[in-house]
């Protein structure tokens, strides 16, 4: 008797569950901003990017419309679980920790980090010797972050950023020895950049796996599993028609 | 000329952010202050300690901190109350605390306790006779409030209204860290972008100047008309 | 210690580590807040008196200085100074770059700006309302302007702005919260640091709150002690 009554109960639980369970037709991305290439604004406002244009492209293959909702960084994951948006498409990086909190599609994009200095610093590897007594820029709260403090916050000292963007001034505004980011947003934002001369110091770094994670996904709230599915879908689609590797090519090709 | 790089529009959006959120904070932080200014006043022991402790904790915590933590851990708390709600009954109701309202509120709120402190003072400066006056003529006590006590206290509050409005303006600053895209962040992200810092912030900087002066004026016409009747000499 | 440990062991977000953060971030926070406060009291005394020139070409600059700084908000002029000096051309090449390069320097310079403003302002009207009578008897007893105002003016006024000053000091304790926009780890950038590397708001700011709280208290508690010390003579007799 008590077990079929714990039994009708769960049935009823789920029921209940799955008969309010939400069928996006309309879904909020939480993104940071600027991040570039991966995320950023051109002076009249617009929103570009790769996550951006990927994001659109996903929708579209879906049938369902986006929009995006800007966020700054440390408070992205908060954001997604109290609802301000749907869905977290922002250059996050699969890890253990954050599988705690959020749910991640498959990753769409692996790049590795990478340590930036000018092109003139006498850094050419980054070990606790090279590193002690110099100034240090991460954002904070990033992978990047954890490791960093982690590995040198001992010998160096580690600025933390909101944005990239501010680090960036700051390393040309010559207030850093070295940053640690993301490869492509380096590559964009300082290795393109027209101000100064900088270097990739030492490889670009992907291991350990338990800082590093399994590249970028998109992170949606854990009950979510339905939509995270018809995402899955419409990635392997885009990946298998072309359409993936022309937006890849708009944001990392050689031009 | 002045060139703004093509953010001089949204750096005038954001103007306007800065004075609705300083608007519509100062409204909640007048209503907070007086419902303050009341329960420190009231007979009950329990009100005036609850307000005691507002003013008190309030004005011993820095506003950024204020603003991280209810703007932060509003929307944690709130998260998990909606999550009680679905679990329990599998609605998937939520609230949107979005940067603005946490702005309202959180600057509503500060500054809630420093006008009930102001209130106090000024509800505490008027004649006593004039009241038992109003009394005498047959006057409820609402409308002995709104035609006797309030404007007596206005005049006696103004001086520490000017002065919370202005710090208030000031701190709607603030915001821009929290997410809010007021004109302090348009023009921190404009001068971040150009790498031109002072084109943004010295022009942001004098708009800032420009309403702590207009609220100067319009402060000291209100005072004239509030001491109608005290012969000022 | 075997206490500490237990009280730790239970909980992932105040570990030795972050406590750690925590404890530079109050020593970052105090060394900033007193030696702005210093170096602003300092410059407000001859500025406060100057303030109250009858040459305009004295007292106008430093009315429209300190209406400026109290007219605007501190974070742009953070902003203003943390980002402006870089872009003096060659300033990385000058002896001030290896200070003005920490954010720590920037930081103290616009707080030292700002707080001396207000502080000029506050010594201003002190200094104006002084009573006649004081500054008469001085005058017949033979002391000269400079005197009088060592000897007689300036000590009363300190007494009388000793409240107002108090405030200032509360004031520029909270306002060093935006030190952690330019990087630098105060107790607010310890506290934005946990939260974001935690996910636990309510654990990381309340904390830094119950820190701000104590040392407000510190503040008030020693204002209170001295205003009794300095102010005694105005107390009513008849207590």
């Amino acid at each position: 008797m008590k077990k079929l009554l714990t039994v009708s109960i769960l049935g009823l639980a789920i029921a209940a569950g799955s008969a309010h369970a939400r069928d996006y037709d309309h879904v909020r991305f939480g993104v940071d901003v600027p991040y570039e290439p991966m995320e950023y604004r051109t002076p009249e406002g617009e929103l570009t990017g790769f996550d951006i244009d990927l994001g659109n492209a996903l929708c579209e293959e879906i049938g369902i419309t986006c929009e995006w909702i800007e966020q700054e960084w440390d408070g992205i994951i908060p954001g997604l679980l109290s609802r301000n948006y749907d869905a977290i498409m922002s250059s996050m990086t699969i890890n253990d920790e954050r599988r705690e909190t959020v749910l991640f599609s498959e990753p769409y994009i692996t790049p590795p980090s990478a340590w930036f200095a000018p092109a003139d610093s006498d850094l050419e590897e980054t070990t606790e010797e090279t590193l002690e007594g110099k100034t240090i820029g991460v954002q904070r709260g990033t992978l990047q972050d954890n490791y960093v403090t982690d590995m040198y916050g001992d010998v160096a000292s580690v600025s933390r950023y909101s944005t990239a963007d501010d680090m960036v001034l700051d390393m040309q505004a010559q207030r850093l020895d070295i940053v640690f980011l993301d490869f492509p947003v380096g590559k964009s934002t300082l290795l393109d950049s027209e101000s100064r001369d900088y270097k990739v110091v030492g490889e670009t770094i992907t291991e350990p796996k338990e800082y590093f994670g399994d590249g970028f996904g998109i992170a949606f709230r854990p009950r979510d599993e339905a939509l995270a599915d018809r995402f899955n879908e419409a990635l392997a689609t885009l990946q298998e028609d072309g359409t993936y590797d022309e937006i890849f090519e708009r944001y990392f090709g050689e031009e | 000329m002045l060139d703004l790089h093509g953010y001089g529009p949204r750096l005038l959006e954001g103007a306007g952010v800065t004075i609705q959120l300083a608007v519509l904070s100062l409204i909640l932080a007048i209503v907070l202050g007086l419902l303050t200014a009341s329960a420190k006043m009231s007979r009950s022991w329990l009100l005036h300690k609850v307000a005691t402790l507002y003013t008190t904790v309030i004005r011993g915590v820095p506003d950024l901190v204020l603003m991280m933590l209810l703007f932060f851990g509003g929307q944690m708390a709130l998260n998990v109350l909606t999550d009680i709600i679905y679990d329990r009954y599998g609605v998937d109701w939520y609230v949107n605390l979005n940067a603005f309202a946490a702005g309202v509120l959180t600057i509503g709120f500060i500054f809630g306790a420093y006008m009930g402190e102001t209130f106090r003072g000024a509800f505490m400066a008027v004649d006593h006779g004039q009241i038992e006056a109003g009394k005498a003529y047959g006057m409820t006590p609402w409308l002995v409030f709104r035609r006797i006590r309030f404007p007596l206290m206005m005049r006696h509050a103004l001086p520490g209204l000017s002065n919370n409005w202005m710090v208030l303006l000031k701190t709607t600053a603030l915001v821009s860290v929290i997410g809010l895209t007021d004109m302090v962040r348009v023009a921190a992200e404009a001068s971040r972008a150009t790498h031109e810092p002072f084109t943004f912030l010295l022009p942001v900087a004098a708009i800032y100047l420009l309403i702590a002066s207009i609220s100067e004026w319009l402060f000291a016409y209100l005072q004239k008309r509030y001491n109608v009747g005290f012969g000022e000499h | 210690m075997e206490w500490f440990n237990a009280l730790l062991a239970d909980n992932r977000i105040f570990t030795p580590d972050t406590l750690g953060y925590y404890w530079e971030g109050l020593v970052t926070t105090t060394q900033l807040v007193f030696l702005s406060l210093l170096v602003g009291l300092v410059l407000a005394v001859p500025l406060s008196i100057l303030r109250g020139s009858k040459h305009k070409w004295i007292k106008l600059p430093i009315y429209t200085y300190t209406y400026v700084f109290r007219g605007t908000p501190l974070l742009i002029q953070l902003y203003i100074i943390y980002y402006g000096v870089v872009f003096f051309d060659g300033i990385q090449e000058t002896f001030l770059w290896p200070m003005l390069r920490e954010a720590f320097y920037p930081a103290l310079i616009a707080f030292t700006l700002n707080t001396a403003a207000y502080t000029t302002e506050i010594f201003h009207g002190a200094i104006k309302s002084t009573a006649r009578g004081e500054i008469e008897a001085a005058r017949a007893y033979g002391m000269s302007p400079g005197l009088t105002m060592r000897r007689i003016i300036l000590p009363s006024a300190f007494r009388r702005a000793l409240p107002a000053y108090g405030n200032e000091v509360i004031f520029m304790l909270h306002a060093s919260a935006i030190a952690s926009v330019v990087t630098l780890m105060d107790i607010t950038g310890a506290a934005r640091f946990v939260y974001a590397r935690y996910y636990a708001p309510f654990e990381a700011f309340l904390f830094a709150a119950a820190i701000y709280l104590c040392l407000t208290f510190a503040i008030l508690f020693f204002f209170r002690h001295l205003e009794k010390r300095l102010l005694a003579h105005l107390r009513p007799q008849s207590g």
